[in-house]
C-alpha cells in the first residue's frame, strides 16, 4: 500500500523548499532587499514589497510556539495507526514560524518554548517532510 | 468605518427545521427560509430585489433562490465565498447595497446540509496545494485541529483551563434546553464535559459545535420602509468587518498571525463600537460566534467585555448565563442550537430584540451584539430595537 497521507504539491514558489528538504536542508526565504526572513514562501516581501529573494539554510533550531495532540483520527482510515500524534507551530531562530510534527517525545511532556531541532522524514521517493524533535535528544 | 447607523433595519426572519439529515436539496432549504423571512416581514416576493449569501462551495447561488421563488426583479444577487467570518458581513453588505441604491429590499441567508452533505469539520483533499502544503502533510487538517492550536496559546499566555471551557459548554446546553428549535437540549454537567471524548488536545467533543442541515434568513430594508411593515424593526446600529495584519492565505492558515490568543475581534472592536455609538457596557445580550468554546473566550476579550486574559474566568463566573451581566447565546449557540455557520445568531438576536423568544427571552433586551468568525477575520454588528 502506498503513502496515504496528504502530500505537498510543490509549485514554482515552494519547490526550492521541498528540494531542500529532500537534501535534508531546511531552506527559507530572505528578502534580497531588506534582509527579512520569511516563511511560507511568497514572491514579494511583506515588509518592503521587493521581489528579490534569496534562499538560505535555516539553523534548524527553534522553540515550540503552540501544539496540539490529535487523539481522534481524521480521516480515520489514514491516521488510525498514528494517534496520538503531535503537531506544533515552531518559531525558528530566524524569526519565522513553521508547522511540523513533534517526534521523539511523549505528547504529554511537550511544553511551551521547548527547544527543538529539525529532523527529516523521507516519506516518498520525492517528498521529505520536516519534523521537530527535542533539542539534545 | 460603517457610517449607516440606523439607516437600515431587519424586518423579517425565517428558518427551517435544524436537523442531521434534511433529505432535501440545499436550494429547497434556502428557499423555505427566505420565503418565511419575506412572509414574516409582511412582504411579497415581488417586493424583494436582492439576495446575499455566503458559502464554502457547499450551497446554492443567491440567484438560484430568486429563480425558485419567482422573484421578478432580482437585480442584486451576490455570493461570498467565505466561512463563518461572513455571517454578519452579508447583512452589512445588504445595508451597503440599499444605501447605494443597488437594491431596495434584500434577503440574506445561509443554507447547508452541513451534516448529511459536505461536512466542514471533516478532512480535506489529500493533495496539499498552495498554503496547505505547509499544514496538511503533518496531519493538521480539520477546523477543530486548527482552533485547538489557537486555544493552546491562550492557555500558555493566560492559564485558561478546560474547566472554564467546560463551563461554556454547560451554559450553552442549559440555554438550548429552553429552545424548541435547538438540536441538543439534554442538559449536561461539567462531568459530562470531562467524560466526553478527547478529539484533539486541548479540545474534547463538547468543545466543538454541532453539524447541521438547515437554513435561516433575514430581510433587510431601509429603516423608513421597515417602520411601515408587520414586525417591530430591528435596526442595524453599527458594524465592522476585517482582522489584523498577516491574516494568511486562506481561512485555515494562520502561520504568520501575530498571536493566536487573540483573534479578529481585537482588531475590529473599536470601529464596531464607534460606528454604533455604544460600548460593551450598553449591550443587553451578545450572540457570539461559538464554533468552539474557546471562540467565546477570545471574543469576550476582543470586544471589550473584559481585559485580555480574563475571558476564561469571566465565562466561568456565570456572567454569560441567561441571568448574568452579559447573557451570551440564549438560544444555545452553534454548540447546542445548530451550526448554520453563525447566521442563526442573527435570527436569535432579532427575535430577542422583538421580545418574541418565549421561555428564553432576555428581559428588556434592547441592544444586542452579534459576531461572526473565530480566527483571523470576522464581522460583527450592533442591533437594537
Ligand atoms: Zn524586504
Amino acid at each position: 500500500m502506498g503513502y496515504e497521507k496528504p502530500l505537498p504539491a510543490p509549485d514554482p514558489e515552494t519547490e526550492p523548499f521541498w528540494n531542500g528538504c529532500r537534501d535534508h536542508k531546511l531552506l527559507i526565504q530572505r528578502c534580497g532587499s531588506c534582509g527579512t526572513h520569511r516563511f511560507p514562501p511568497t514572491s514579494y516581501c511583506p515588509t518592503c514589497q521587493s521581489g528579490e529573494v534569496d534562499w538560505v539554510e535555516a539553523s534548524g533550531r527553534g522553540r515550540v510556539f503552540s501544539w496540539i495532540v490529535v487523539r481522534h483520527p481524521v480521516p480515520k482510515e489514514v491516521y488510525a495507526d498514528d494517534v496520538p500524534y503531535t503537531v506544533a507551530i515552531v518559531t525558528l531562530e530566524e524569526g519565522v514560524r513553521m508547522v511540523g510534527n513533534l517526534v521523539g517525545i511523549d505528547p504529554d511532556r511537550v511544553t511551551a518554548d521547548m527547544p527543538v531541532v529539525v529532523r527529516f522524514d523521507n516519506v516518498t521517493d520525492d517528498i521529505t517532510l520536516p519534523a521537530f524533535a527535542p533539542a539534545g535528544a | 468605518m460603517f457610517n449607516a447607523r440606523d439607516k437600515c433595519a431587519i424586518a423579517g426572519v425565517g428558518y427551517t427545521q435544524y436537523s442531521k439529515k434534511s433529505g432535501r436539496t440545499v436550494r429547497s432549504l434556502a428557499s423555505e427560509a427566505c420565503l418565511k423571512a419575506i412572509e414574516d416581514a409582511g412582504l411579497d416576493v415581488a417586493d424583494v430585489d436582492g439576495f446575499v449569501s455566503f458559502n464554502f462551495n457547499d450551497s446554492v447561488p443567491a440567484i438560484a433562490v430568486a429563480t425558485e421563488l419567482g422573484v421578478p426583479e432580482a437585480g442584486y444577487a451576490v455570493d461570498f465565498l467565505a466561512g463563518g467570518n461572513a455571517a454578519n458581513l452579508i447583512v452589512l453588505n445588504a445595508v451597503a447595497a440599499i444605501q447605494s441604491g443597488l437594491a431596495k429590499t434584500v434577503v440574506c441567508y445561509r443554507a447547508m446540509n452541513g451534516r448529511s452533505g459536505f461536512r466542514l469539520g471533516g478532512g480535506r483533499q489529500m493533495a496539499a496545494h498552495g498554503i496547505t502544503q505547509f499544514t496538511a502533510p503533518f496531519g493538521w487538517i480539520t477546523y477543530p485541529q486548527a482552533m485547538a492550536m489557537w486555544c493552546r496559546r491562550h492557555m500558555i499566555e493566560y492559564g485558561t483551563t478546560n474547566e472554564q471551557l467546560g463551563s461554556i459548554a454547560v451554559t450553552m446546553r442549559n440555554n438550548a434546553a429552553l429552545n424548541e428549535r435547538a438540536m441538543q437540549r439534554q442538559p449536561i454537567s461539567i462531568d459530562d464535559y470531562f467524560n466526553s471524548r478527547q478529539i484533539v488536545d486541548p479540545f474534547r467533543m463538547l468543545d466543538i459545535c454541532l453539524e447541521s442541515d438547515g437554513a435561516c434568513a433575514v430581510v433587510v430594508t431601509s429603516a423608513e420602509h421597515a417602520r411601515d411593515l408587520k414586525q417591530k424593526p430591528v435596526y442595524v446600529g453599527g458594524g465592522a468587518y476585517g482582522g489584523g495584519p498577516q491574516q494568511g492565505e486562506d481561512l485555515f492558515d494562520a502561520i504568520r498571525w501575530p498571536d493566536h490568543s487573540h483573534n479578529y475581534s481585537k482588531y475590529i472592536a473599536k470601529d464596531l463600537w464607534a460606528s454604533a455609538g455604544v460600548g460593551p457596557e450598553d449591550v443587553d445580550l451578545a450572540l457570539i460566534y461559538d464554533c468552539f468554546t474557546y471562540s467565546i473566550v477570545m471574543q469576550l476579550e476582543g470586544f471589550g467585555f473584559c481585559k485580555e486574559g480574563e475571558g476564561g474566568p469571566l465565562a466561568a463566573s456565570g456572567a454569560i448565563a441567561r441571568d448574568g451581566d452579559i447573557p451570551v447565546n440564549p438560544h444555545g449557540g452553534l454548540l447546542s442550537e445548530a451550526y448554520i455557520h453563525g447566521f442563526n445568531h442573527v435570527v436569535e438576536a432579532v427575535e430577542q430584540l422583538r421580545g418574541q423568544s418565549g421561555p428564553r427571552q432576555i428581559k428588556d433586551a434592547e441592544i444586542a451584539l452579534t459576531t461572526a468568525g473565530a480566527m483571523t477575520c470576522g464581522s460583527a454588528m450592533v442591533l437594537h430595537s
